[in-house]
């Protein structure tokens, strides 16, 4: 099996390489990091949604470098046009954003930081330490075609299955976030 | 610049940056979404083992399409949960729901 380096791929020629397709490539993955620290540091929660669509965004130009435009696309399609704007609903219909927020206790942000940097330190020993070996034979056909055959084809109960889990999941959120309101304005 | 190394450890960065927030954070909303980069970080590992090792470029690319599918649902559900937890107590914090608590 060749080495990671040697490994020529048939790929879909969507980015030049040059030195600006390498400085844009950090530029993304320092983008996609700093959406995450917002995301997740920032107490306030509006701050949070705002960081979560930025790194979202970065995670689009990451797609489009693994050289899947067409992930790219459906992510801002879903993630930023439709969940970060069903979260920012949420944030609006709950929490009045002007109540004072209860101090963070240093304790759990400790522990909780030293968990997750324990997890990040073996993880990263793992990813280092493992010998990735790359198929032996490698498709060349990147098309979108070839996905759409392939879900209606070998992945079809798959594609149905996530279909059913949509609906269900549309109807549950309906009657939950309805039943409330009903029950309150009977009172 | 394109080496499986640097997807790899881009992921392992969302994902225990998503570990710490759900962790950390009291309200539900903000731990939704942490987890929401917890799933992204899940999606960059699957482009990028389908762009550098995997037989067959169409399957990592219908994997993450599932993804984007079950983190939808996930969203509509956990977002509307939230909703009915405001209306009864009157906050989307955690510490609040203690009605199973022994």
């Amino acid at each position: 099996m060749p080495p990671l380096s040697e490994i020529i791929r048939p790929l879909p020629e969507l980015i030049k390489p040059g030195w600006v397709a390498e400085a844009a490539f950090y530029f993304i993955i320092g983008v996609t990091m700093a959406g995450a620290i917002i995301a997740v540091f920032f107490r306030r929660i509006i701050y949070n949604v705002l960081g979560l669509a930025v790194c979202l965004m970065g995670v689009a130009g990451i797609f489009v470098y693994l050289s899947s435009e067409f992930l790219a696309l459906m992510e801002i399609l879903v993630y930023v046009g439709a969940i970060t704007i069903t979260i920012v609903f949420a944030v609006m219909l709950s929490d009045p954003m002007y109540r004072e927020m209860p101090e963070r206790s240093i304790l759990k942000v400790g522990v909780s930081g030293l968990v997750s940097l324990i997890l990040f330190l073996s993880l990263s020993r793992l990813i280092t330490d493992t010998p990735w070996t790359a198929a032996a034979e490698m498709g060349g056909d990147w098309t979108l075609a070839r996905v759409g055959k392939l879900l209606l084809t070998r992945f079809d109960l798959v594609f149905e299955l996530i279909s059913l889990v949509l609906i269900v999941a549309i109807l549950g959120a309906v009657i939950i976030a309805g039943q409330g309101r009903k029950q309150r304005s009977s009172q | 610049m394109n080496s499986l190394y640097v997807y790899l450890f881009v992921a392992l960065f969302l994902f225990c940056v998503g570990l710490w927030g759900v962790l950390q954070r009291r309200s539900l909303i903000a731990m939704l979404i942490s987890v929401e980069l917890m799933l992204n970080a899940a999606s960059i590992n699957f482009l990028a083992f389908n762009r550098f090792l995997s037989p067959d470029p169409a399957i990592g690319q219908i994997v993450v399409l599932f993804i984007m599918g079950t983190a939808a649902a996930e969203a509509a559900i956990g977002l509307s949960i939230i909703l009915a937890l405001f209306r009864r107590y009157q906050s989307v914090e955690i510490g609040k729901a203690q009605e199973l608590k022994g």
